[in-house]
């Protein structure tokens, strides 16, 4: 098992024929993604890459039977792309793209209540099961199937923790970029969640970093739904300069949290394992599971 | 992106959103003719810098000297507080050290302040909507006033589909103990920031304080305005509003590139790909001893003469004894790009000190063979545990070097 994608997984593009949406395509079927099509508005009826293309997102669902779409759309048109796959009844959404204006994905946000849509991003790398499904930009070379599901709230640094994990000979059952935007849709609670009850997954891994309480609320989360699978947290920045401030409000808004000791401190209390340095994520994870099999033992 | 009071004022003015009478001035004389066109006894004098604590800050050449707030009592006060502040910089909690140039003053008409509210209004992650925060008790204590009475800040998630009907604002102004009359400016003044941030794309909006004068008017004495930096391409307006002189001349620079760069106190010169690989850079070097010269975050989708750029940043800071650079090359960043990068800096503003690279994902094997290639002394790492090491050491021996050096020259002056 895994978590939101596997081998039954149709996946179209919205953007396909971009430079992106045509890179990353071709990248997903030959990793044996099923990407079953794409949509180009005044494109439908072409074909790309061996794929129909489709003018909306609904000709696509009714005619391939996706469930999942990953969206290449540039910054003003992302949110129209992401309201037409909510209005299709699209089950997972991947937005990969960066630097949307933050009122749109409100709007986007509010759309998605009460619907069964599930988003990841925008700004995010995507999401991937090794050796099944792939979705979004995630270097493929560096995964291998194996036992620890990954949330990372960064993008570039979730492939540190792939790349640690392998080398540590664990592997990733799923790995889940989540994007690090201020308004986005999964969340690292919703994301641990899936894990917590996924088989495959012994341990999981969040890769976080400084600003916002996406970590403050996933020690929350874990301190009320306690769970025997050890968790790994790193959270970058620590030694980051001083941030912008936003005014006032913000120091108002966030009283106290987003700073990385704040973080550390609430996930330690919640039971997680940190990692000290970005260069120990891998290590910390295979002496946490080891300590945990010696002590079944 | 951030504007200056004088530039919100404007734009609450053209809203509708009620200030006192006022105009900004970038010389002493426009200071005073201001002032004499303002009617009444008393003016404001303020700086126009984008950091806030102004009233709290001081002068570089007055350390005991007044703020960048003062209240004048006559045109001949304006004269000498405009005079005091034009072409000085002012230091404040929120400035760089070295403080912030004041090239604008804004003159305004003093009022008789008899209470001081707060209104701010940002985007909440936590909700997911523009959210409006407000208190009864605003002025310059705002944040202790939070942390101290929680329950006198009121807060209110708007949504995006109804907006901030006349209904719900009265309901959450009946809450800020002010008069009919004062209900129902203060009413529009929240609707109205509210059209303000959905039509302008700011992320905050701050009053503070919104005044309740000795008359019994209501007046926003302060304004700040900062807008969504990814959502100016569909404002051509607001852009036009950016001052230039506000950013560090690096910084400047970097964001005419979009390239996220931050000068630190260090000399270890990091660039890494990813804001998220770039601050874990940075808690490496630091874990390891060694101190960062800079932040920068070249974002995945810079082409190679952004980086270059980037770059040579770096090679032309004095205080940087070695760099970093910690790329892993996925998505729309491949390491050939960077190798590229490095070899087209190197040879426009040759290498002084030494580079360690880690490069992995796509591409790292082609783009260290490239590198090698082209011949430009690089240190080259295995994984950030390394990058970090080597970089740290080389830090280490060039200013082991430049002490050596240091001491040959002054042995060879003095002998």
């Amino acid at each position: 098992m895994a978590v939101l994608i596997d081998a039954n997984t149709k996946v179209i593009c919205q953007g396909i024929t971009g430079q992106q949406g045509t890179f990353y395509t071709e990248q997903a079927l030959a990793s044996g993604t099923q990407m079953v099509g794409g949509v180009r508005p005044g494109k439908g009826g072409a074909r790309h890459l061996g794929l129909p293309v489709f003018d909306t997102v609904k000709e696509a669902v009714d005619a391939t039977g996706a469930d999942a779409s990953v969206i290449f759309v540039p910054p003003a048109h992302a949110a129209h792309a992401m309201h037409e796959a909510i209005d299709a009844g699209m089950r997972l959404i991947v937005c990969v793209t960066e630097r949307i204006p933050v009122l749109d994905i409100v709007g986007v946000k509010r759309a998605l209540e009460s619907t069964n849509t599930r988003l990841l991003g925008p700004n995010c790398p995507g999401i991937i099961t090794p050796d099944e499904c792939r979705i979004g930009i995630m270097p493929q070379e560096i995964f291998r199937r194996g036992r620890i599901g990954i949330i990372s709230r960064t993008g570039t640094l979730t492939y540190e923790a792939v790349e640690q994990t392998t080398r540590v000979d664990l592997g990733q059952s799923t790995c889940i970029g989540i994007g690090a935007d201020p308004v986005q849709g999964m969340t690292f609670c919703d994301c641990l969640a899936l894990f917590m009850d996924d088989d495959e997954t012994e341990g999981v891994i969040l890769i976080g970093e400084i600003g916002g309480e996406a970590e403050e609320e996933a020690a929350d989360y874990l301190k009320a739904n306690p769970s025997d699978k050890p968790v790994v947290a790193y959270v970058a920045g620590r030694f980051a300069p001083p941030g912008r401030r936003m005014g006032h409000a913000g120091a108002i808004i966030q009283h106290g949290t987003g700073g990385a000791k704040a973080k550390l401190e609430a996930l330690r209390d919640a039971g997680v394992h940190i990692a000290e340095s970005p260069v120990t994520i891998g290590t910390t994870m295979a002496q946490v599971l080891a300590r945990g099999k010696s002590k079944e033992v | 992106m951030h504007i200056h009071e004088f530039q919100a004022k404007q734009l609450f003015a053209k809203y509708g959103i009620p200030i006192p009478k006022g105009a900004v001035a970038s010389t002493v004389d426009e200071a005073v003719k201001i002032a004499r066109e303002i009617d009444g006894s008393g003016w404001v004098v303020k700086a126009q810098i984008h950091a806030g604590g102004r009233r709290a800050g001081h002068f570089e050449d007055a350390p005991q000297g007044e703020g960048g707030v003062r209240i004048a009592k006559s045109v001949a006060d304006v004269e000498k507080h405009a005079g005091q502040m034009l072409g000085h910089a002012l230091i404040t909690t929120q400035t760089r050290p070295s403080g912030s140039d004041v090239q604008r003053v804004y003159v305004e008409q003093a009022c008789d302040v008899q209470r001081e509210l707060y209104l701010g209004m940002l985007v909440d992650r936590h909700s997911s909507r523009v959210t409006l925060i407000a208190s009864a008790a605003g002025g310059v204590n705002i944040e202790s006033i939070a942390e101290t009475h929680p329950e006198s800040i009121i807060k209110l998630a708007i949504d995006p589909l109804e907006g901030l009907g006349e209904e719900t604002a009265q309901g959450l102004v009946s809450e800020l103990a002010l008069d009919e009359d004062q209900a129902s400016v203060a009413t529009r003044v929240i609707q109205t920031m509210y059209e303000m941030f959905v039509a302008l794309d700011a992320s905050l909006i701050e009053i503070n304080p919104l005044a309740i004068t000795a008359t019994g008017e209501v007046m926003a004495l302060d304004a700040t305005l900062t807008f969504d930096d990814n959502a100016l391409f569909r404002h051509q307006d607001i852009q036009a509003l950016r001052d230039q002189a506000e950013l560090h001349l690096g910084e400047l620079e970097a964001a005419q590139h979009g390239i996220n760069y931050v000068k630190l106190d260090g000399n270890i010169g990091c660039l890494a790909s990813g804001a998220g690989t770039a601050l874990a850079t940075l808690d490496a070097v630091h874990l390891l001893g060694g101190a960062p010269a800079n932040f920068l975050d070249v974002p995945p989708v810079a082409q190679v003469g952004r980086i270059k750029e980037a770059l040579k940043l770096l090679l032309s800071d004095p205080g940087v004894a070695s760099i970093l650079v910690n790329v892993f090359g996925g998505g729309i960043m491949r390491c050939d790009t960077i190798a590229d990068a490095i070899i087209m800096a190197n040879r426009e503003m040759p290498l002084k000190v030494p580079l360690v690279a880690r490069l992995a994902g796509t591409n790292a094997t082609f783009a260290i063979r490239r590198l090698k290639d082209a011949g430009p002394n690089i240190i080259f790492a295995t994984d950030l545990a390394d990058a970090a090491d080597k970089a740290v050491k080389a830090a280490k021996q060039t200013k082991e070097i430049q002490r050596r050096s240091w001491w040959q020259r002054v042995r060879g002056v003095s002998g």
